[in-house]
């Protein structure tokens, strides 16, 4: 059975925002809604401070609370880990938004472009009117997930087949895989590391791990 | 206006939601108010038969008012509106799907009840307006990205309100269309106040226990003194006076009434928008960089530091 998770070294993030670029990118999201979000804590007091940058979007939880809100099964839970929202269906209620811990979910009520009304040639061209009104989040860039099943290649090894985030991080803090596949990258950096996934206590099972030390 | 200026520091902090505003606040302010009604209405003509048929029908009409009301608030909140019949023709089994469900019998019972008063239809809108309520106290507990919310003790509180601000519509229904509420009816009145404040100190002090962002602390504890004052010891006394037999018992039941759902509702209101600051981001462990050990937990916007019980 196929679970594709997302790994970040939080040791080796230098908080650059390559992948929010990359992400904005790659799924065109309006202006003000960033899937992708590189946030750059400050903790402890002085002489002890710390700066931590922290890469954060969808979990794509193993029991995703959304999915268990959800009124009309928009949103749901793929065999291979994936938690996809089916436009068509969202009727942008908004009690997705409410059960994520994580702040990952968004909706957008009107069209807003860089300039105000009026889209750029290059926003118009990728304007998607089905994403108005309704939840949208970070899909680990599922078109090219789904794409790994026609060409063969596998995602997180071939770039073709991986999210543009994880291509993109300029010091390889984000690895793609296939935790199930102990052979994957994913799956032998977790086992060489000291890691946690966010919030665990709240039973959601996130498909997102932070690497924090060595073993 | 200009936009503030969202520094990235602040970002993993909680944030009041923006996402539900005050239509489907609404929904929950009235139909809990509608659902509790027709509850009470209808365990008041089965156990008591002491109303008149024009109070039934009232109460009746207006606990199906308010919840119709709240839905259609809430229909104008959604971002896709035309499409809310996927509720019906995608069914889930979310506690949005089943409170859409139970709203839609509600009404056939509640029409049924209203035109005919025929007990089993009475009391059938009674137990799906119960059912109504509690399905929406569960949604709101549902949603774990909102500490206020997701306490367990919040079903209970929700549940609690509901039933005491219908009692609070039903005093005011029978003050307005009759002399006065009989003693047993402000009696219950009294214990319905009772149970509410008293779930009421359980949920405050379970989140103060438990955990939850300063912000949703800050904004519920502000509302202690006056819900608990205003709420509830006002309201008991002017029943307590109406049943020491003081003179105009029908409009000390009916203010007692207008207090006691005016409060609940305002308790409603701050929780679905005031108390509702999300999650927040954390970090279990900050990471090893360079020769240094690892950092402490951080969770921005909370006293509590991951590891403890948060709810």
């Amino acid at each position: 059975m196929t679970r594709y998770v997302m790994s970040i070294d939080l040791r080796r993030c230098v908080g650059c925002q390559t992948c929010t670029a990359a992400c904005k990118g790659a799924n065109a999201t309006p202006p003000g809604i960033q899937w992708r979000r590189v946030l750059d804590i400050e903790s402890g007091e002085f002489p002890d401070v710390r700066r931590t940058f922290l890469p954060v979007a969808c979990m794509h939880c193993a029991n995703p609370p959304c999915e268990a809100v959800c009124p009309t099964r928009a949103t749901t839970k793929r065999a291979d880990g994936l938690v996809a929202i089916d436009y068509d269906l969202c009727i942008g209620c908004a009690n997705c938004v409410m059960a994520c811990p994580y702040d990952a979910r968004s909706i957008v009520h009107e069209s807003h472009f860089a300039y105000g009304d009026m889209p750029m040639a290059s926003e118009a061209k990728r304007f998607d009117p089905d994403r108005i009104g309704v939840s949208m989040k970070c899909t680990f860039c599922v078109d090219r997930i789904d794409l790994a099943a026609i060409t063969g290649q596998i995602p997180g090894v071939d770039p073709e087949v991986t999210p543009a985030c994880v291509n993109s991080c300029i010091s390889g803090a984000m690895q793609f895989g296939d935790i199930e596949d102990p052979q994957s990258s994913v799956s032998r950096l977790l086992q060489e590391t000291q890691h946690y996934r966010m919030h665990e206590e709240l039973g959601t099972e996130p498909g997102v791990y932070y690497i924090w030390d060595q073993s | 206006m200009k936009n503030p200026i969202l520094r990235a520091a602040n970002l993993a902090s909680p944030k009041q939601q923006r996402n539900w505003d005050w239509r489907a606040a609404s929904n929950f302010i009235a139909g809990g108010a509608g659902g509790g009604l027709l509850l009470l209405t209808s365990l008041a003509t089965s156990l008591a038969a002491g109303f008149a048929p024009e109070v039934t029908r009232s109460a009746i009409l207006l606990g199906l008012m308010l919840i119709g009301g709240g839905l259609t608030c809430v229909w104008f909140e959604i971002g896709r509106p035309w499409r809310a019949l996927n509720v019906y023709r995608h069914f889930s089994t979310s506690w949005m799907t089943r409170e859409a469900v139970v709203a839609l019998v509600l009404f056939s019972f509640g029409a049924l009840a209203l035109l005919t008063l025929h007990p089993v239809f009475v009391v059938a809108a009674g137990i799906l307006g119960l059912g109504f309520l509690y399905s929406q106290a569960r949604i709101l507990a549902a949603n774990k990205g909102i500490p206020a919310w997701r306490h367990p003790r919040s079903i209970a509180l929700m549940v609690a309100t509901g039933l005491a601000e219908g009692g609070g519509f039903l005093a005011c229904v029978v003050s307005i269309s009759s002399a006065a509420l009989a003693a047993p009816a402000l009696l219950a009145l009294i214990a319905l106040i009772a149970i509410r404040v008293w779930f009421w100190k359980a949920y405050l002090g379970g989140l103060v226990a438990d955990g939850a962002p300063d912000g949703a602390l800050r904004v519920l504890s502000g509302l202690d003194a006056r819900f608990v004052v205003l709420g509830h010891v006002l309201p008991a006394l002017a029943v307590a006076a109406a049943l020491a037999g003081m003179p105009g018992r029908a409009g000390l039941a009916f203010a007692a009434g207008i207090m006691v759902v005016a409060s609940g509702w305002f308790l409603k209101y701050t929780l679905v928008r005031r108390a509702a600051f999300t999650q927040g981001l954390a970090l279990s462990r900050l990471p090893v960089r360079g020769r240094g050990p690892a950092g402490a937990a951080t969770k921005p916007g909370w006293k509590v530091t991951p590891g403890t019980k948060t709810g």
